[in-house]
């Protein structure tokens, strides 16, 4: 890509092994992102063992930031659900938090974002997927596939809208996945595609470089905008876990 | 025609895409808003609602997004 000035926007993404790790021939290297997963889980719970650790009744900093993060993803949990729902609390919780601050360490300059890996955020929608089946078939049996019927549909209508329905089921794990991970990996190439212009721009010297702190403007409020996507894209990802975990609770349209 | 141009404009066609996404979006946001200026009290009960809606349209966007950079960066 020639777009930034010879910048490669997509080498912030490469994976470096840290401590090369290859037993029988399998690769198992403590890389840069698995560097940065550590240090999530780390951060996370900092947050959440020194906030819930002091209990006051007047909350500290740390204390209220984590009570507000429980409220907040509770409420999420029992809008979507209603109150059974409080049983996936702790999934829905686990996956915000961890794409939240996934997403918020990737912002730091020069660090790296693990969500914009596919393989991670497909390793999310699957579990949540996978959730959604065997709890409903479990609790449910048969008729969790009335999930697929939808009522009050004509009968000649019936086998297209089942046919539409199972599709729609089976897109919802790529979907889930390709949207966090899309939004990181665009929003990322963005902010080094709007650097490289600065770096073109005084390159070619001349007049060019009194237009060059115009890309620099939109750069910083591209990383306002990051900011903004990063917490909507973790909301999002809850969100959607909540809805597709209501199917598995409460099946049939 | 050069194998490499028609990779350049076939990314070209599918960042279209993510410009009707954003129609979308647009759609979405802009109706909660006209529906949440008439009737304020009720508006945040649909605000996450209005965040599913935008997700869904917002996901075929990125559909097209991927398809770009899968014919930049890899085909």
């Amino acid at each position: 890509m020639a777009a930034g000035g010879g910048i490669d926007p997509i080498h912030q993404f490469e994976i470096k092994p840290i401590v090369g790790l290859r037993p029988f021939g399998l690769d198992l290297s403590f890389t840069n992102a698995s560097l940065l997963m550590v240090l999530i889980v780390a951060v996370i719970s900092i947050i959440m063992i020194y906030g819930s650790s002091q209990r006051s009744v007047v909350p500290g900093r740390l204390q209220s930031l984590a009570e507000m993060i429980y409220e907040f993803v509770a409420s999420t949990v029992t809008g979507v659900m209603g109150k059974e729902g409080m049983k996936f609390f702790p999934l829905v919780f686990s996956l915000f938090m961890f794409v939240l601050t996934a997403n918020m360490l990737g912002m730091v300059p020069g660090s790296f974002t693990v969500t914009s890996h596919i393989v991670v955020t497909a390793a999310f929608a699957f579990l949540v997927i996978g959730t959604v089946l065997v709890y409903g078939i479990v609790k449910h049996g048969s008729h969790f596939f009335g999930l697929f019927v939808p009522s009050g549909v004509p009968g000649w209508l019936l086998p297209f809208m089942v046919l539409i329905e199972a599709v729609s089921f089976v897109s919802r794990p790529i979907s889930l996945s390709l949207r966090l991970f899309g939004n990181m990996l665009a929003g990322h190439i963005a902010l080094k595609v709007f650097g490289g212009f600065v770096v073109a721009l005084l390159a070619a010297g001349g007049a060019a470089t009194v237009i060059a702190p115009l890309p620099l403007l939109l750069a910083v409020a591209l990383t306002a905008l990051e900011f903004l996507v990063a917490f909507l894209q973790a909301y999002v990802f809850a969100i959607l876990t909540c809805v597709y975990l209501n199917d598995a609770l409460h099946p049939g349209h | 025609m050069d194998p490499v141009a028609a990779k350049y404009i076939g990314a070209g066609l599918a960042s279209l895409g993510m410009g009707l996404a954003a129609i979308g979006v647009g759609t979405i946001f802009g109706n909660f808003l006209s529906g949440a200026l008439r009737n304020p009290s009720a508006a945040d009960g649909q605000f996450p609602r209005a965040f599913i809606g935008a997700a869904l349209a917002e996901g075929l966007g990125i559909f097209a997004f991927v398809v770009a950079l899968v014919l930049l960066f890899v085909v």
